[in-house]
């Protein structure tokens, strides 16, 4: 299987090296067989590692740990679904779902534009191979996932405990699927800027892939925010933290690219500023895998740790693909990339997607800047990082302006409004924006908070003018048509699913900037040492501890990890609201040179979060249990079963140290200790997920294919053939 | 599994050179065709975003974004594209004849 693997990548290899030269050789005029073998090739490249991959996959479901990559992440008593996941949990594995998601995605952009944009497509094939060829010259040469020792060792090191979470098996999919997906217009612009074709069409024709690339890397986003806040122990879903802002900062850019864009199917604009959105996109996905995959800046999400074995050749592909798109871009935008046209009016759509874009890379810079601060002070001297108060402070104003301007877009028409159109058209939202303004210091604590305030005013009217343009669509078609009312709504939305799809994602968004501001700035939150029975008050909950809760997991007849927590229950005004379980769960080391009993505790840890979740308001709690009372008894016990070494067959060491563990779990159980307690009481939490959820709805809504226009066309007069057809699609 | 594993790879690798190699052996004929149905696929899909800008501005208008008199001239310009694009579409080959059922259908949804 490792040599059928290494063949794989070898020819994986050869495929992209081949396919890239043979589609740039094809560009020629009379080469056409040349550019079709080329697209073979990355069809073939696609074949092979789809091979490649699930021999990888065998590997580690039937834990064959002659394999150093599975020994390192599996285990005999790892779930079936954590080893698949194991997989992309390696670094050489997740290179090659890189490679898979790349050449899958190439395959269907470069099969669904066959015959269309001849001219363009064989540059873009030989960029995708040319990715191609980077990744599989990297899995071959430096992280083969196909290496083999003669003899593996019995059992693996098993999946790390922070990874073994529901997430683990999409969140890095929909990640990479959301990169790659990336690549395919990026490939795509540098084809149009090679052959100086920079009309909208390869925008038109990357569309699917673009949204689709959009909304895979918002939901991979969105779940890692999710896990981090079930998982990590801090109580938080976003940290600012470099692998978080590594995935942002392709989305910012990409999602400021998707406005753009459709200034340039309109009305022939900003050619020069579409390209660089683009390439930079391209750009910042390298960037962002080399960021999670290198460990080259601190990072709470950082779990690999093999070093920086890959960082010269990403950083080289990095310097390329940037200098290659300056270059580009550079040399054509004094001519090819001319606009057709010029902003007619300020009080236009146009005007508010530049200004959106200004907006959209200011925050990306912001980002850019606190994310690789680290390095650039480290370069002059002393290292210094950058915590969430500066990127809060910087950013929270750009993204009222930006939600600001959401709703503003929806509701003004292209090239041109007046301010008493555009006035009708916001009065009502407007109005609604203004009662929370003034409303919102009465009846809650917002004054507090001016800019959360001033967030939860500047959402609803978003939100307002979302639902309105909803509202005004369905009514239109209900004066057409004669529909009831859901009907008129479903019609309408359906033949205008791009438009209508993009309202959804603002109001989507609104909801979840609501939320984001109400738990950030009235979350009540505390740090408190407990013991049992003692309680604690926090948000207008009392949470007391009542008793301490410990058990063994086992899996496979293996012991898994300790657990050790509490039960704590929680009331408001002396009512019961909840009960919630907090634990912290230890995974023993795999150090046969450490203690009997203390590799259960030197190993990696994971918080269990107990959560209750609701529309207003989330109650939180993590605890750090103090295990210092069993420390002496844990020493003993490492004491005993050292002395005993070599007395004991293999079967009797197992036997005792599941006595002596059950004992000492026990012993935790009935010693009453105390335990360190995170608290946290976050409103709207839950805004914030259901805001997404309606974001992703909205933009599946915009990326799925329109109805199919009309292939036949008809003899008539123009005029009246055009009308036939529009009445038609 | 030792011997069979080189077998396998020379499988792999012949299956591959015979799948990418396949044009270049029979080479690729009718070149003038595939260049004219690609001038066709691009004129189709400007056509149908071409369209789409038109519904929109008709949306726009409906919804009151639009002034009728700018949505008129908007609309005019619009459809001149339009049309200049299903110029182009009938010089690269003779329309598909329109059909009753077709007409009829036309009829249906346009009355919805």
């Amino acid at each position: 299987m490792g040599v059928l693997g290494q063949a794989c990548l070898l020819t994986a290899l050869g495929l992209s090296v081949y396919g890239a030269g043979a589609s740039l050789y094809g560009a020629a005029p009379g080469r056409e067989r040349w550019v079709v073998s080329g697209r073979r090739s990355l069809y073939a490249l696609f074949a092979v590692v789809a091979l490649a991959f699930l021999l990888l996959e065998i590997a580690f479901v039937t834990s064959d740990f002659t394999f150093p990559v599975v020994a390192g992440q599996s285990s005999l008593t790892t779930p079936w679904y954590y080893r698949i996941a194991a997989a992309w949990a390696t670094q050489e594995g997740s290179l090659l779902l890189w490679l898979l998601l790349l050449s899958g995605a190439s395959s269907l952009a470069i099969f669904s534009v066959r015959g269309r944009m001849r001219d363009v497509t064989p540059y873009a094939t030989a960029v995708l191979l040319g990715l191609g060829a980077f990744f599989a010259a990297v899995l071959f040469f430096t992280a083969s996932p196909f290496e083999r020792v003669a003899v593996g060792p019995a059992d693996g090191l098993g999946l790390n405990p922070l990874l073994r979470h529901p997430s683990v098996l999409i969140h890095p999919i929909f990640l990479y699927g959301g990169y790659t997906l990336f690549s395919v217009p990026f490939a795509f612009a540098i084809g149009a800027l090679i052959v100086r074709r920079v009309d909208a069409e390869w925008i038109r024709a990357t569309r699917f892939f673009t949204l689709t690339a959009w909304l895979l890397l918002g939901t991979g986003i969105l779940l890692g925010a999710r896990w981090s806040y079930a998982e990590l122990g801090w109580g938080g879903y976003w940290a600012w933290d470099p692998v978080e802002n590594a995935s942002l900062l392709p989305w910012l850019v990409g999602t400021a690219f998707l406005h753009s864009a459709m200034i340039q199917e309109r009305r022939g604009m900003l050619k020069v500023w579409n390209a660089s959105l683009i390439l930079a996109t391209g750009v910042l996905c390298i960037l962002g895998t080399f960021l999670v995959r290198s460990g080259i800046l601190d990072s709470i999400h950082a779990f690999v740790q093999e070093g920086n074995t890959i960082a010269w050749a990403f950083t080289s592909l990095i310097v390329v693909m940037t200098a290659g798109a300056v270059y580009l871009v550079v040399t054509r935008a004094s001519d090819t990339l001319r606009s057709d046209a010029r902003i007619d009016s300020l009080l236009s759509r146009e005007s508010m997607f530049l200004a959106n874009n200004v907006t959209f890379v200011s925050i990306t810079f912001v980002v850019f800047l606190g994310t690789f601060y680290p390095l650039i002070t480290d370069a002059l001297g002393e290292k210094r990082a950058l915590g969430p108060p500066w990127f809060d402070d910087y950013i929270v104003p750009f993204v009222l302006v930006l939600v600001l301007l959401s709703g503003i877009g929806p509701v003004i028409a292209w090239r041109r409004s007046t301010p008493s159109r555009l006035w009708r058209s916001l009065r009502v939202p407007a109005l609604a924006g203004i009662a929370v303004l003034v409303l919102g210091p009465l009846l809650t604590r917002a004054e507090e908070s001016p800019l959360s305030l001033a967030m939860f005013a500047l959402g609803t009217f978003a939100i307002g003018t979302g639902l309105q343009e909803l509202y005004r669509g369905m009514r239109a078609r209900q004066a057409m048509t004669g529909e009831s009312p859901p009907l008129a709504l479903a019609g309408v939305v359906r033949r205008n699913r791009r438009r209508y799809g993009g309202y959804l994602v603002h109001i989507g968004i609104s909801v979840m900037f609501i939320g984001v501001a109400a738990s950030t700035a009235f979350q009540h939150e505390r740090d408190v040492r407990l013991t049992p029975g003692q309680s604690a008050k926090v948000g207008g909950y009392t949470f007391t501890y009542e008793r301490p809760i410990a058990r063994i997991a086992q899996r496979a007849g293996e012991l898994e990890r300790i657990a050790l927590g509490s039960r704590v229950r929680v009331e408001r005004d002396g009512k019961l609201v909840t009960v919630l379980r907090p634990e912290r769960a230890y995974y023993p080391i795999n150090a046969p040179m450490m203690g009997a009993i203390s590799r259960y505790f030197e190993g990696n840890a994971t918080s269990e979060i107990g959560l209750k979740a609701g529309l207003r308001r989330d109650l939180w709690i993590a605890e750090q249990p103090d295990i210092a009372t069993l420390q002496p008894i844990i020493k003993a016990g490492d004491k005993v079963f050292a002395d005993a070494r070599g007395d004991l067959t293999a079967r009797q060491r197992g036997d005792f140290l599941g006595v002596a563990l059950g004992g000492l779990v026990n012993r935790y159980r009935t010693s009453e200790p105390p335990g360190q307690f995170r608290i946290l009481v976050s409103p709207l939490v839950t805004f914030l997920w259901l805001g997404a959820l309606f974001s992703l709805a909205g933009g599946l809504l915009a990326a799925w294919p329109e109805p199919g226009m009309l292939r036949g066309r008809v003899r008539a007069g123009y005029a009246a053939r055009l009308a036939q057809e529009l009445r038609r699609a | 599994m030792n011997t069979l594993a080189p077998v396998l790879v020379i499988a792999l690798v012949g299956l591959v050179a015979a799948f990418v190699s396949h044009p270049l052996r029979r080479g690729v004929s009718e070149r003038a065709q595939l260049a004219q149905e690609g001038r066709l696929a691009d004129l189709e899909a400007a056509k149908a975003s071409k369209y789409r800008e038109i519904r929109d501005a008709d949306m726009d208008r409906r919804t009151g974004k639009l002034s009728d008199e700018d949505w008129l001239e908007l609309d005019r310009g619009l459809r001149a594209e339009a049309i200049a694009i299903l110029h182009g579409l009938d010089a690269l080959g003779p329309a598909d004849p329109v059909t009753t059922s077709e007409l009829a259908e036309s009829a249906t949804i346009a009355a919805r």
